[in-house]
């Protein structure tokens, strides 16, 4: 087996046989013609050609691609028409009496060599548009039959480089992938591939010819190719294959529906992400928004005090990234597992019920305050939602919003921007539940972050595996102090949503949704499920499920389920550790 | 000659997709436009000219229009840049 790595520029598998792409190297005379108006003639000819072979890529790619990407060969059949190419390849063939190929070739090296040589990676990427146009009026000068180049079955290109419009004139029903020794991720190669759906690994310096029809995997997610890979490894890479398949399925199927079930009730489907990292998936499974972002990570990251820029500008870039999409971040929720050495925090006996999340921040007020004008600051740039964790009290509420205020007079004398934000409160203790019409008057939103709420109604320790047996996720309390909170916080018009581990639990979406549920904010590989799961659903139809005011014996037919979900929880719990 | 100055917002700022919109913005009228940027100026038409020269978000660009038919094209110049850049 090989393995030849380089940059991915989609997650995705393709499995299949190698076909070696190569152009043939064609020569080019540099000898000085005679018949220079022959020569302009052929050009123009050559021109108006290419011209309308881009404009028909144009409408293969806005069938296979979309819009969006398939306006760059409109682009560049204004970039054939463009004055100063045109004049330059004009000018070499009178002035330096050439043939048209030395002319095209000689100018679109040029153009490229400037945009190449430009401090934008954008701009840079932009060379190989003029390549891609001086080389489609070259084929068309020289004869060369691209189309076939391509072979009969079904495989994995291996090639230097892909043109844009080579990409979209390849037959795709035979194109399971390609793999390139040149290209950049900002190329329109790179994007085609993406919004085409190919797995792709760009700059991988491994290839070689002796690769020719030898069964390989590309794996986009690990950015490498195997070439002739173990049984075992295919095995497993073709599992991957086969579940990435349901998802894109799934996400067909759902991509800018709305999350409305067959008889009109509406909810948003939100993600949770602990990171600038987790951008990306949010993006990819079509969440309406983030609906917790743990700001943990900025944190835990760093090795002293994170400064107020640090935090802003990692907020600024996922509020931007994802407007107009809401993006809900969390205060910091140090404490109990989750602790750092700068933070000098004590031992605890007992740290769940400890020194934690908003009772360090309410005593630690600049502490506080440095991130809380981090995220007013980033709120202008997008849509942000602030909330606060672990509040048991009014008062807890009260002050941290005392806070918020301070820092927004603050930076209002600074002459800092500052966007309209929702303050909402996390409900994830038991003593918020029992209050929560009061926490409703003083907020925008309520969160209920299940996992807190599960451990501190039950009295049970959730990073104790001995307790698996007494574990119920869909225990009846906490599916009553659920519909409590969801009541309290209606009473008083502010919206509900669940941002913990059961938001993903499609086995109660159907509960959440007759409680009525605002938002669900779950994990993102777990948005398209829940989003389909809604979309099923017909609450003017008896229940098929109710988790509500039955005793848990009652229920004889929840039982293995909730087993099967407390197993799955203990073996992604110590990932959840640092997590939730 | 009309003139007006646009500050870009759009992230990727005039990028191939709109700068090939702009030129068929300006090509549809008689006039010639050019936009100027820190001492640099280019011709409306040309595309190569107009991505090379690397507007980026927050750049502002001055942009002078001069022809029989300046006002209009001047208008349809500045609501194309402001719809969607």
């Amino acid at each position: 087996m090989q393995v030849g790595t380089g940059k991915s520029v989609l997650n995705g598998i393709a499995i299949g046989k190698i076909k070696i792409y190569k152009k043939k190297d064609t020569t080019i005379s540099t000898k000085p013609v005679t018949d220079t108006g022959a020569e302009l003639l052929r050009f123009e000819d050559a021109q108006q050609k290419a011209i309308q072979q881009q404009t028909a890529l144009y409408e293969k790619a806005l069938d296979e691609a979309g819009e969006d990407i398939a306006e760059v060969f409109n682009i560049h059949a204004m970039m054939l028409e463009d004055d100063d190419f045109v004049d330059a390849i004009r000018e070499i063939i009178t002035k330096q009496k050439m043939c048209a190929e030395y002319a095209i070739k000689t100018a679109g090296t040029n153009q490229a060599a400037v945009f190449a040589a430009m401090d934008d990676p954008y701009l840079q990427a932009r060379s190989a548009d003029v390549m891609d146009i001086a080389q489609a009026m070259l084929d068309i000068l020289q004869g060369t039959d691209v189309d076939s180049m391509q072979g009969t079955e079904p495989s994995i290109l291996v090639a230097e480089d892909l043109a844009p419009s080579e990409t979209v004139r390849l037959d795709k029903s035979l194109l399971l992938g390609f793999v390139t020794r040149e290209g950049s991720t900002n190329s329109h190669t790179a994007i085609l591939a993406r919004s085409m759906n190919i797995p792709a690994l760009i700059q991988c310096k491994e290839i070689d010819d002796t690769w020719d029809g030898k069964m390989a995997v590309i794996d986009g997610y690990n950015a490498c190719v195997y070439v002739d890979p173990t049984p075992d490894l295919l095995k497993s890479l073709q599992k991957r294959q086969q579940e990435d398949k349901k998802k894109q399925a799934l996400l067909q199927e759902l991509k800018g529906k709305p999350n409305t079930t067959l008889d009109g009730t509406t909810i948003n489907v939100y993600a949770n992400i602990g990171g600038i990292g987790d951008v990306g998936a949010v993006q990819q499974n079509d969440a309406g928004g983030v609906g917790l972002f743990r700001s943990e990570f900025v944190y835990l990251n760093s090795k002293d005090y994170p400064t107020e820029e640090y935090q802003f500008e990692a907020y600024k870039q996922v509020v931007e990234t994802l407007a107009p999409k809401k993006v809900i971040i969390r205060t910091c929720d140090i404490g109990a597992d989750k602790t750092v050495d700068y933070m000098k925090l004590d031992h605890e006996e007992n740290p769940a019920l400890g020194y934690r999340a908003i009772r360090i921040c309410l005593t630690r007020k600049d502490f506080f305050k440095t991130q809380l004008r981090a995220l007013l600051r980033a709120s202008a740039y997008g849509n942000l939602g602030i909330m606060f964790p672990m509040i048991t009290s009014l008062r807890e509420l009260h002050d941290a919003k005392n806070i918020l205020d301070e820092c927004k007079v603050e930076l209002a004398a600074e002459g800092k921007k500052i966007g309209d934000i929702e303050v909402g409160t996390m409900i994830e203790t038991p003593a918020a539940v029992l209050i929560a019409d009061d926490l409703a008057k003083e907020c925008d939103f309520f969160s209920i972050g299940t996992n807190d709420l599960t451990q501190y109604t039950c009295a049970l320790d959730r990073q104790n595996a001995k307790l698996e047996p007494f574990a119920n996720p869909h225990h009846p309390a906490v599916l009553r102090e659920i519909k409590m909170t969801v009541d309290a916080g209606h009473r008083h018009g502010i919206w509900v949503g669940i941002c913990g581990e059961l938001g993903a639990d499609t086995s109660l979406t159907e509960t959440f949704l007759r409680m009525g549920v605002d938002e669900l904010s779950v994990n993102p590989k777990s948005i398209l499920p829940v989003r389909k799961k809604i979309r099923s659903l017909d609450l003017t139809k008896p229940a098929t499920v109710d988790g509500e005011d039955k005793p848990e014996d009652a229920k004889p037919e929840a039982k293995p389920d909730a087993k099967a979900d407390a197993k799955a929880d203990t073996k992604t719990k110590a990932k959840d550790k640092a997590k939730a | 000659m009309k003139e007006f100055q646009y500050t870009i917002k759009d992230a990727c700022g005039i990028h191939a997709r709109p700068a090939g919109l702009l030129v068929k913005v300006v090509k549809s009228h008689a006039s010639t436009a050019t936009l100027e940027k820190d001492g640099k100026s280019c011709d409306m038409r040309k595309l190569m000219a107009l991505m090379g020269m690397g507007v980026k978000q927050g750049d502002t660009v001055t942009v002078k229009v001069e022809g029989d038919d300046e006002d209009a094209t001047a208008a349809d110049i500045e609501k194309f840049m402001t719809e969607n850049l």
